[in-house]
């Protein structure tokens, strides 16, 4: 192919931007600058890791749920994250990268994924808290992102966030039903609670000031509003729910600001934010370890899968002949 | 209450209660993700049927018992599923091996359930046998794949179907309850399908390049509660918070 000239590529650049600012989708085939490529690369790959891996904090207890009733509900919500992060890899694909190089870069550190799953699950409280934090955080993350300039980015988030707001509701009522429980069931709520507020609030990302890729990503809509923004919405949205069921968030600067018509909160521990994103949580290293011993483990069912194929392959031209 | 119908549920439920458990233990652990979507999806299954049958049993009960206390809170030894479905996931060759010997099972045994004196099970076995056609084409797959697929695979599922072979002749076994149940046109007779079994297992196996078994040593106990030392460990996972924090309602 013909080397294109500074000027052409400034050309197809403009053209590209004005799509994306007349809001019309950006296809795979579709000409895109190699920026826009590797940013959503990127993000999406994360997005599909933060997925599986966010299958193992919550499949700790499905051999523990309490009920039957609880336990369909947890299997089938693991499943859908499952789900999510195949259709989030496929669309990945699209831009030129295969499934496996994904896995690669997750694997030995290169990629990340959402820094929440690296804190443990250890009462069952915690799956209601999940449910209703950390997949209200995400919500409030995405939902912008059914509209994002990228159409197979777009289109599986409208899937996701379908199933992600009846994940939340699914764990708001674990909450509520801890919350009207007995004394001890109520402990349950409000120590998980306790655990799961602050790094829920850490889920919407470093402040403004601290985040390098936000300017760009609102440019492509990969962004709609900045990390602050989404975190006051979520405290917003967020307290009233626990007054609701008598909970209390462990916040003791949290306060009801009627001039800004939002809840003033207190200041975000970043050194715990910083040590988790850098691989030091509580549960970096146990998850890296659950995916890659999955991954290694199973690559002589892949490989027998693969030769299996093959072998019908051959067998169905012999017989052609 | 009926004791015998109360019994001849439990003793399929409970099948599918384990081997239910059993299977979600692998969810995010599966060898690629198509497979673990595919394994929780028939752990889903069989606790939607467990929940049809327990709901019904409890029903027959007539006590306080919910479909939760007859999962969680019976002692070991009250537990009448058959030895196959316990047996642990040892690698993803066991996994299939379990399920196929279970699933050829399961499906012939639905097909005859559907034709019980008892409304309520025939029901049940018509909308469980949808899943289970389902069940029966994943683990045949897979035993195919496994079996003709590269040299450490076929050892490794020969090494699963030589280990777990000794479990299937249990299938066959019939409890008083089941006697009882099949004299009043309610249950199945389990010692006719045993032939037919079998016949399919055996073909199944010999188009995935595996041998079958010679041993003619079987185990039996499960369903008269008799089980391997793999099913205490599995209770006390399924039963933990029940136990932990009793007469509590999630």
């Amino acid at each position: 192919m013909r080397q294109m000239s500074e000027e052409q590529i400034k050309n197809l650049e403009n053209q590209f931007e004005a799509r994306i600012a007349r809001d019309e989708k950006i296809e795979p085939k579709d000409w895109m600058p190699e920026k826009y490529r590797k940013t959503h690369i990127r993000q999406m790959s994360q997005h599909a890791h933060s997925e599986i891996v966010g299958m193992l904090p919550e499949g700790n207890w499905i051999s523990r749920a309490p009920t039957l009733r609880r336990k369909v509900a947890l299997l089938a919500k693991v499943q859908d994250e499952a789900g999510h992060g195949l259709y989030l890899y496929s669309a990945t694909e699209t831009l030129g990268i295969s499934r496996e190089e994904m896995y690669e870069q997750l694997h030995t550190g290169k990629a990340k994924y959402s820094s929440i799953f690296n804190y443990p699950t250890i009462t069952w409280a915690d799956m209601g808290a999940i449910g209703w934090l950390v997949d209200g955080a995400a919500i409030i993350n995405q939902v912008p992102l059914c509209n994002t300039s990228y159409g197979p980015y777009a289109r599986a988030m409208v899937r996701v966030c379908k199933e992600e707001s009846f994940h939340q509701r699914q764990g708001y009522e674990i909450m509520i039903k801890l919350a009207n429980g007995t004394p001890e069931q109520k402990d349950l709520a409000q120590d998980a609670l306790n655990r799961w507020w602050w790094p829920s609030l850490m889920m919407l990302g470093p402040k403004d000031a601290e985040s390098i890729h936000t300017e760009q990503s609102m440019k492509w809509k990969l962004k709609r509003k900045s990390n602050d923004d989404l975190r006051q919405q979520f405290i917003d949205q967020t307290v009233p729910q626990a007054k609701l069921i008598g909970l209390t968030i462990p916040d003791s600067d949290l306060k009801w600001n009627e001039e800004r018509g939002s809840y003033d909160f207190g200041e975000i521990n970043w050194d715990e934010f910083w040590q988790v994103v850098k691989g030091h949580g509580p549960c970096n290293k146990e998850r890296m370890k659950a995916r890659v011993g999955a991954w290694e483990e199973g690559k002589w069912v892949r490989d027998a899968a693969m030769e299996h194929a093959e072998k019908k392959q051959i067998r169905k031209q012999k017989q052609a002949i | 209450m009926k004791e015998n119908l109360y019994k001849y549920i439990l003793g399929i439920a409970d099948n599918s209660l384990i081997l239910g458990q059993r299977m979600g233990e692998l969810c995010g652990h599966g060898p690629s993700l198509e497979t673990d979507i595919a394994c929780t999806n028939i752990s889903l299954d069989l606790f939607g049927q467990v929940r049809s049958y327990f709901q019904y049993a409890a029903k027959i009960a007539g006590d306080k018992r919910t479909e939760d206390d007859i999962a969680m809170l019976r002692k070991e030894r009250e537990y009448k599923n058959v030895l196959l479905v316990e047996q642990p996931n040892t690698n993803f060759a066991y996994t299939i091996g379990r399920q196929f010997l279970f699933d050829v099972y399961h499906l012939a045994f639905l097909t005859e359930l559907q034709k019980s004196n008892d409304f309520t099970l025939s029901a049940i076995a018509k909308k469980c046998i949808k899943e289970v056609s389902y069940h029966v084409r994943f683990s045949t797959d897979w035993v195919k794949r496994l079996g003709d697929g590269t040299s450490e695979s076929n050892e490794k599922m020969q090494e699963a179907i030589n280990d777990l072979w000794t479990y299937t002749d249990e299938l066959f076994h019939q409890t008083e309850a089941d006697k009882a149940m099949v004299s009043e046109s309610i249950g199945v007779d389990v010692i006719k399908l045993k032939e037919a079994y079998y016949k399919r297992v055996n073909d199944l196996l010999e188009e995935a390049t595996l041998e079958i078994p010679e041993s003619k040593w079987f185990q039996k106990g499960g369903k008269e509660g008799v089980h391997t030392e793999h099913l205490g460990y599995l209770l006390s996972d399924l039963q933990y918070m029940q136990r932990a924090y009793p007469n509590m309602e999630w």
